[in-house]
């Protein structure tokens, strides 16, 4: 067999080339079946249980056939709002199988997915890896004839995107929605003159310029730049890394999508930056799989970037500057957004965090010093080199300096992103979007905050309500709870299942939950779910686990009344028993009647 | 000063957490003079006929009449208290819960070798209390205010508890007390 085209062989026998190799398997086959599991732990010498690990844990692998098509419908809440649920059943119904199963003449297999990077254009999907947005049951069913009739689903598009998404490498109809542009991330820039510039400075000038300029991480934790790629270039080590978060997971963010499509020069400037300050030659840019369509569009950028000298051997015109970006692709896990699990997936295994510290500014990368940014950080990056740390930091507030990228979905009338200096208020947001009159707003997504009306005068910065850029806005009519448990299940889904409070506290949380929705609960109820959520928190690895419980815990706080509400009136004990229920089966067993005065609870 | 008043039962387990209560071997009889028995297999009195303080509780809910007796207890003891595994998780009962309960009884009364061919019969008598769909932790069918852990807990620990909750001092089970291997 020629090497060349087997998609195991093909592959070097190293193993960080496992996603790799899985990928291509999965692409080939559908799924990824006993056989190629043995072949893949032969070339790579690993065990059959790593490989299969591996598989198992990606939503996008599997050990199953998922039809000749798979569709992956989105099932965050916005999606739900926008009507996902007529156009699951048209998809079920045209396809002729539920979600979860591949349909009888093995054409179609419809499966749920978390937040694809959407949200301000749902119900959408990625379908055979192409981007379908703003479905409605009618679409939903063009889709299923189409792919049924063999037509390949890129060739199913009817019409493309703007700007860059009507690319030939893109060929998307994703749509932008850039509602307001900032002087940070969408001024007018040079490509090249912030790299050019940090190259004619030493790399401590290069961390002294970020770190006067005050700029703290943009993925939402709000760690300060600077002194990150000081903590790294400090490491004595033979090579360092510097690595782009683009596992853009949290439910409702898709800025850095946007950041991917229309700012990719700036953005790979950026990480050529952080890679001359903290002495690195390689950089790597970690996209999660949802944004695989993408792929093709950066590299052609990458590639014009290393005919411009701007990236290889003296970037930039340097004397001995030597740097390169590869691109490492996810396969579908929230988790894999946390620095660490990322670290684990760019090597090839399973995204499962890492024990921290030591942190990756000392070991991260293949054991190697390693900064990890997010996208917009790293772009922002770009530009407080091209124009100068003053300039930047006399953007936003006092603690939070310059602008940051908001994306905005839900019940709103111009949902999209928003480049807008810190320190505004949730109120003038709302304005902004067409979302005034709202119920509450979720900001930071699940694991951030719902805020009550009495919460809008509230500021967007790092001492207030601090965000990755996830703003959901809720409006009259729906229904908190509803979303609550939408938000429970994702990180249930998520959760990489290594820490007991995380795996199994989520699930205790949703039952808990649930009862509490269903209206059988007591007060006791309330004070054990608010206790479980606390011990969850502080027991768990990573920040899944660390913030899996905030939506019961925000709306609890911001929304008491909800629960009230919905509390048995003047019950002691709530309990969930129906004895009528539970002695159904055993009468029809045995065929006898059951004993019909029990009362439904005690 | 009337003696406090005790009661206890077992549901679904198997009086091993009554015989680990017997073990306190002779302080069974600072128990006489301590408290007074009313329910409870010990003394074979059936019905409650005063005001409990303190119930007992072996084993989870696998029946009908383990739920009614249970609901019984908690109407008439100020403090429930559920002891060892089964009462708090089910326990080797439990183990039938990720079986459908049909397929339970077809083996145990229509498939197993041991059942005599001319009466393979669920067994349908109306006397008998209707089994579950599942065993249920007492907890979750009313509220408990103690939990006794172990399989069962041991005679010192069902002591120490007892004697705290009659004089109304907080549980506080030393680690001596809870560790079981």
């Amino acid at each position: 067999m020629p090497q060349a085209k087997d998609p195991v062989l093909r592959h070097p026998k190293d193993p960080s080339a496992l996603l790799d190799i899985i990928r291509d398997v999965q692409a080939a086959a559908g799924h990824v079946s006993d056989q190629d599991i043995g072949r893949i732990a032969a070339h790579l010498k690993l065990a059959e249980a790593e490989v299969r690990g591996a598989v198992t844990f990606y939503h996008f692998f599997s050990l199953t056939p998922r039809g000749r098509s798979a569709v992956y419908l989105n099932d965050s809440i916005t999606s739900r709002m926008a009507g996902r649920t007529a156009v699951a059943r048209a998809f079920e119904e045209e396809a002729g199988c539920r979600f979860g199963e591949v349909s009888a003449d093995g054409a179609i297999g419809l499966f749920p997915t978390s937040c694809i990077g959407m949200n301000d254009q749902e119900p959408s999907a990625i379908v055979d890896g192409v981007v379908f947005t703003a479905l409605t049951p009618d679409k939903a069913r063009a889709l299923v004839r189409g792919l049924r009739a063999g037509t390949p689903a890129r060739d199913l598009v009817a019409a493309r995107g703007d700007g860059a998404n009507q690319s030939d490498l893109v060929r998307s109809m994703v749509v932008n929605n850039i509602r307001r542009r900032g002087a940070v991330l969408f001024g007018a820039h040079e490509t090249g003159a912030a790299l050019r510039r940090a190259v004619s400075m030493t790399p401590k000038q290069v961390i002294d310029e970020v770190k006067r300029s005050g700029l703290l991480g943009r993925g939402g934790a709000g760690f300060p730049t600077g002194l990150k790629w000081e903590f790294c270039r400090r490491e004595k080590a033979a090579q360092r890394y510097v690595v782009c978060n683009g596992d853009e997971g949290e439910p409702g963010t898709f800025k850095d999508r946007v950041i991917l499509t229309e700012l990719p020069r700036l953005l790979f400037e950026g990480l050529a930056v952080a890679g001359y300050a903290v002495g690195a030659s390689t950089g790597i840019l970690y996209l999660r799989s949802e944004y695989a369509y993408l792929r093709d569009h950066l590299e052609e950028v990458l590639a014009g970037l290393r005919r411009d000298g701007l990236l290889g051997p003296k970037a930039a015109g340097s004397a001995s500057f030597d740097f390169d970006i590869v691109i490492k692709s996810g396969a579908g896990a929230y988790v894999c957004g946390e620095e660490s699990a990322l670290l684990e997936s760019a090597e090839g295994k399973r995204g499962e965090p890492r024990d921290r510290p030591p942190f990756p500014v000392s070991v991260g990368y293949r054991d190697m010093p390693t900064t990890v940014n997010n996208i917009e950080t790293l772009a922002t990056a770009a530009r407080i080199l091209e124009e100068g740390a003053a300039w930047f930091k006399a953007m936003g507030t006092v603690q939070s300096a310059g602008t940051k990228l908001l994306s905005v979905s839900g019940d709103c009338s111009r949902p999209g992103v928003y480049e807008v200096e810190y320190g505004l208020t949730l109120a003038d947001l709302l304005e902004m979007a067409g979302g005034t009159g709202a119920q509450a707003v979720q900001v930071g997504g699940p694991s951030g905050a719902c805020v009550a009306p009495a919460g809008f005068g509230r500021r967007i910065c790092f001492s207030d309500l601090a965000t990755g850029g996830s703003v959901i806005v809720f409006g009259p009519g729906r229904d908190l709870f509803e979303v609550v448990g939408n938000f429970l299940e994702f990180f249930i889904e998520e959760s990489c299942g290594w820490c007991v409070p995380c795996r199994a506290g989520n699930v205790l949380l949703r039952k808990k939950f649930e009862k509490i929705a269903r209206g059988l609960a007591s007060a006791e109820d309330l004070r054990e779910i608010e206790e479980w959520g606390r011990l969850i928190k502080s027991t768990s690895r990573c920040g899944l686990g660390q913030t899996s419980p905030n939506p019961v815990l925000t709306t609890l706080k911001s929304f008491p009344e909800l629960y009230q509400a919905r509390l048995r009136k003047g019950a002691a004990h709530g309990s969930e028993f129906d004895l009528a229920a539970a002695v159904r089966d055993g009468c029809a067993a045995a065929g006898r009647e059951p004993e019909c005065k029990e009362s439904l609870h005690d | 000063m009337s003696k406090p008043v005790i009661a206890t039962a077992s549901l679904a387990g198997c009086f091993g957490c009554h015989m680990s209560f017997l073990d306190i071997d002779e302080r069974i009889l600072p128990l006489v003079e301590l408290v007074e028995f009313n329910k409870s297999p010990i003394d074979d009195i059936k019905k409650f006929s005063k005001p409990v303080d303190v119930g007992l509780i072996e084993g989870g809910c696998c029946n009908s009449e383990n739920v009614h007796v249970l609901r019984d207890f908690r109407k008439n003891c100020k403090v429930l208290v559920s002891v060892g595994e089964c009462a708090i998780m089910g326990g080797l009962p439990a183990l039938r819960n990720s079986i459908p309960l049909r397929e339970c009884l077809e083996e145990a009364y229509l498939n197993a070798p041991t059942v005599d061919p001319a009466e393979r019969i669920i067994p349908n008598d109306e006397e008998l209390p209707i089994i579950l769909d599942k065993v249920y932790p007492c907890h979750e069918i009313v509220k408990i205010d103690h939990f006794l852990p172990g399989c069962p807990p041991s005679a010192d620990l069902i002591w120490e508890a007892l004697n705290a909750l009659i004089e109304g001092r907080p549980l506080h089970l030393t680690y001596d007390l809870i560790k079981f291997d």
